[in-house]
């Protein structure tokens, strides 16, 4: 039995994983309509490849994948486009984006699916039918799995963590997947394995789940990969804890586990690896726990693009004293604002919450610094402090306390004996601290183009000044040549073309001013050259959004905020390291 | 509705105040078996002013009194002052101290959670300067008082200040700490001194065993997780280490680490003032740095300074250092300073 290895802190809160274990994994059944969201990914959105009215097959792509930081979209069904609009999603943003919504024909038609012999293939070959395939971190994250399955690292990756450590509450959907497939999550593994070459690979379950852990261990046998079982402590499924667990290792802060040479994958990511690679099956459906106040809480495994609400009817629907609804799980879910939003990549569980369920929190009271949130902290950071400095708007000091190396688990509230929602205060605080670094990067490039306008201004004064001078002198000459033999008229002309070709030179120099790539010039038109004028106030920070153009040098390098692993891919870190290398 | 959407069951402010206040009742009860029911009366009105002055201030400051007044804060303030104090006083005296507490040292900084000094020990010192004479009318343990104090007693000596048929000096008598500090300087050694009967096993008679339950609370509140055994441990360590070593040096002179650990508040101190949460640092190294420093400057003022016990100026002085302690004792944060591979 290998041994662990202990991550500071950690809670315990109650599992609730009984409810929604017990039952197999169900299909659900098609929905008329389907709404598949271009943005379920970390990165750039899809870009949609087909247009209204088209008649698309089951498994087509409707959206390429945008760049390198992006993934593919598909229909999930065979039918006809018909809109391609903004939509309500899934996101605590609460806020539409732009979907493909497709009438489903009920012919369920596929597209012509090709297995690829990754072993005899160009490993960029097998990545680039991932990305096509549009397959994404299933844990949270969604980032893209090509791009992580590239080892990049000098030193080459040593272990490829499984995470099936599932710690948040209520959540059975990879419990139920390991159950029920670990062959097929074996084979994602192996696909994975052979991609990056890792020496070990490392499968972490929590110890509330010894199906899975069985289930897994008869899969792997023979093929040397080792799944370590974990004791059940929440965050343990949080991609730097689980590693810490299982290598004793800790991935140094602001860095990614690749640069410690592992690499971590939720375990329903390496199955849909399998299913994209060997059946030529790109990612359409998922697996999503549908549990709490319902009458039969279960796993269904259903298209992506599926009305949440549909979801929630196959578990019996909710129950009528039910208040709202969490997508994920309670320590790191959000609510859903709306019902009529689908079923994206990233959500593994909606739960029906009621009083009963989820009291709602009692009113706040001051902090007593009882410092049991720093014992429960997994990242070791002074929660007391972290709050006292937020609260207080002292956000450098905040700054300075690690605010960044905090991943939002929550178990700082759950500990709380005061009640205080100390995640949303970190929350604020990054976002504030974030807008603040964007504006002062705003106002330096205000300032630099303010002083090349001065330049500009400078240099046309002269400019004038030097045609004047030499209209004058032309004048002179003129009258002088009146009296003289040169043709009046010529010398007036050339007079006029050089003016036009001062004109043309002044105006090829203002456009070099304008230096700034074109979204923060019209940012800056927006705001003009008044620096005092208030900054656009930004929503939420901590999830990326299409309604908050994220734009290129404007991208905030924020601490990972969500989903149980995969976290720590910061677009900007990825896409040096790739042009690195 | 933001994450998390669950919160611990079992802990609120109130379940943790109420634990301590718990944790102090083997203590009160072996108070009221050694030394009579005098400080049941001293708890009674210390508590009743603590509510009301909370009551008082909180209706200034305008906060719901519905979620602040039974927080247990108040009553904990309260209880920790009358068990500093002499059972054996004026009504006012511990009207007074519970009062400047709660008013003062408690909302003047901020309320619950921002006050920089231990409330409970502000209003200690406040007694100890402006009426030294009450803070030393200790009462003689039952067994050795040749007129034990009843009930109604007591409750006649703290609203008329006069006992009927006794004078006061019968039922009142010198601490430990107090008689051997004195009888040092009349040139006695400590191994006389100690064969008075005021002194019990280890320190005073009756006043030994109050410790020792102080101990056992302190030890429920380790169990239960509601302190951590930093301050306890270094306080008392640093405390029995400094003996020792003076102990060691003139034994004749300077009593024993047994004495010091079961006399005066050291036991209190360290299980229940220098633990306070808001007046103490929550760093584990700043913990430890408070721990000794409470109990170094304890010593100190026992042995070497004008007052029989040092409990609430050493803590009072270290609260006084917990944000400088807690800016430098700041851990590693996971992720940072690790050895590169």
């Amino acid at each position: 039995m290998r041994t662990f290895y202990k991550f500071h802190g950690g809670v315990h809160p109650p599992e609730h994983k009984e409810e929604s274990n017990r039952l197999p994994i169900a299909p659900a059944p098609l929905a008329k309509r389907l709404t598949v969201p271009l943005r379920q990914h970390i990165g750039n959105p899809a870009i949609p490849v087909v247009k209204v009215g088209d008649q698309v097959l089951k498994g087509q792509m409707i959206g390429a994948a945008d760049g390198f930081i992006s993934a593919a979209v598909h229909a999930p069904t065979s039918g006809t486009v018909s809109a391609i609009e903004p939509h309500a999603v899934p996101h605590p943003s609460g806020l539409p984006d732009l979907c493909i919504t497709i009438e489903a024909d009920g012919e369920e038609r596929w597209i012509e699916r090709a297995p690829l012999d990754y072993r005899n293939a160009d490993p960029d070959a097998v990545r680039l039918r991932l990305r096509d395939a549009g397959v994404v971190g299933l844990g949270g994250a969604v980032f893209p799995s090509y791009v992580k399955l590239n080892p990049g690292a000098p030193a080459g990756i040593k272990t490829l963590v499984l995470n099936g450590a599932e710690c948040e509450p209520w959540i059975t959907s990879d419990d139920r997947l390991m159950r029920e497939r670990a062959a097929e999550v074996v084979e994602g593994i192996k696909i994975m394995a052979h991609l990056m070459c890792p020496k070990e690979v490392l499968i972490g379950i929590e110890d509330n789940k010894p199906e899975a852990a069985a289930a897994m261990r008869a899969a792997c046998q023979g093929t040397g990969y080792e799944v370590v079982v974990v004791p059940t402590l929440y965050p343990s499924g949080g991609e730097k804890q689980l590693i810490k667990l299982l290598t004793g290792k800790e991935v140094p802060a602001g860095q990614r586990p690749v640069n410690i040479g592992v690499t971590c994958s939720n375990t329903g990511t390496a199955c849909t690896v399998h299913r994209a690679v060997n059946h030529g099956e790109p990612v359409i459906s998922r697996i999503v726990t549908v549990t709490g106040n319902v009458p039969e809480p279960r796993n269904f495994e259903a298209l992506i693009g599926t009305p949440i609400a549909e979801i929630i009817q196959l578990a019996g629907g909710a129950r009528p004293d039910t208040t709202h609804y969490i997508l994920g799980g309670p320590m790191m879910g959000f609510g859903l604002n709306n019902l009529n939003a689908p079923l994206a990549k990233a959500v593994n569980c909606v739960i029906a919450a009621s009083p009963a369920l989820f009291p709602p929190p009692p009113p706040p009271m001051p902090c007593i610094r009882c410092g049991r949130c720093a014992q429960a902290c997994p990242c070791e950071l002074q929660p007391q402090e972290l709050f006292w400095f937020s609260h207080s708007q002292n956000f450098d000091k905040a700054r300075a306390y690690n605010l960044f190396d905090c991943i939002e688990c929550g178990a700082c509230s759950y500990v709380c004996p005061s009640h205080i929602p100390l995640v949303s205060y970190y929350r604020f605080a990054k976002s504030e601290i974030a807008m603040r670094d964007m504006e002062k990067k705003l106002a330096e490039q205000a300032k630099e183009r303010f002083e090349l306008k001065q330049q500009r201004i400078e240099r046309e004064k002269q400019e004038k000044a030097a045609r004047f001078a030499e209209k004058a002198a032309a004048a002179a000459k003129a009258a002088a040549a009146a009296s003289g033999v040169e043709d009046p008229e010529a010398a007036a002309k050339k007079a006029a073309i050089q003016a036009a070709v001062e004109r043309a030179k002044a105006k090829k120099a203002e456009a070099a001013a304008a230096l700034l790539p074109l979204p923060l010039r019209e940012r800056a038109g927006e705001r003009g050259e008044n620096l005092d004028a208030p900054s656009p106030s930004p929503p939420s920070r901590t999830h990326p959004h299409p309604n908050l153009p994220l734009e290129g040098e404007g991208t905030i390098a924020l601490s990972p905020s969500r989903g149980e692993l995969e976290r720590g891919f910061e677009g900007e870190g990825v896409k040096n390291n790739t042009e690195a290398s | 509705m933001s994450a998390p959407h669950v919160l611990t069951p079992d802990r609120s402010v109130s379940t943790i105040m109420l634990m301590v206040l718990g944790a102090l009742v083997p203590a009160i009860c072996a108070y009221y078996y050694f030394f009579g029911p005098a400080i049941l009366i001293s708890l009674a009105l210390s508590s009743v002013t603590a509510i009301a002055a909370e009551a008082a201030m909180l209706r200034l400051r305008k906060y719901p009194l519905k979620f602040f007044l039974f927080d247990g804060s108040a009553l904990l303030t309260a209880w920790l002052l009358a068990l500093s104090i002499p059972p054996m006083a004026p009504w006012w005296l511990i009207v007074v101290g519970t009062a400047f507490a709660i008013i003062v040292a408690k909302h003047l900084y901020g309320g619950l959670g921002n006050n920089l000094f231990n409330p409970a020990m502000v209003g200690f010192a406040v007694l100890m300067i402006s009426f030294p004479a009450f803070m030393t009318q200790w009462p003689a343990p039952l067994m050795l008082s040749q007129h034990p104090v009843g009930f109604i007693e007591a409750l006649q000596y703290y609203f008329s200040g006069t006992l009927s048929g006794v004078k006061l000096d019968a039922v009142t008598m010198a601490t430990p700490l107090d008689t051997l500090k004195t009888q040092l300087q009349l040139q006695h050694a400590v191994s006389d001194v100690k064969q008075m009967p005021i002194f019990g096993a280890f320190g005073g008679k009756g006043s030994e065993i109050i410790a020792a339950m102080y101990l056992l609370g302190g030890l429920f509140l380790w169990q239960k997780r509601i302190i951590t055994w930093h301050i306890p441990v270094s306080f008392l360590a640093t405390l029995i280490l400094i003996a020792a070593v003076f102990y060691g040096i003139d034994g004749s002179r300077y009593a024993s680490p047994m004495f010091h650990l079961f006399t005066g508040g050291a036991m209190l101190g360290a299980f229940f003032i220098a633990t306070d949460y808001v007046t103490s640092p929550t760093t584990p190294r700043g913990k430890l740095i408070f721990g000794a420093g409470v109990g170094l400057l304890e010593y100190l003022i026992r042995v070497f300074g004008g007052y029989p016990d040092g409990i609430a100026f050493s803590v009072l002085i270290m609260n006084a250092a917990v944000p400088l302690i807690d800016a430098y004792t700041q851990p590693r944060v996971f992720g940072h300073n690790t050895k590169a591979e």
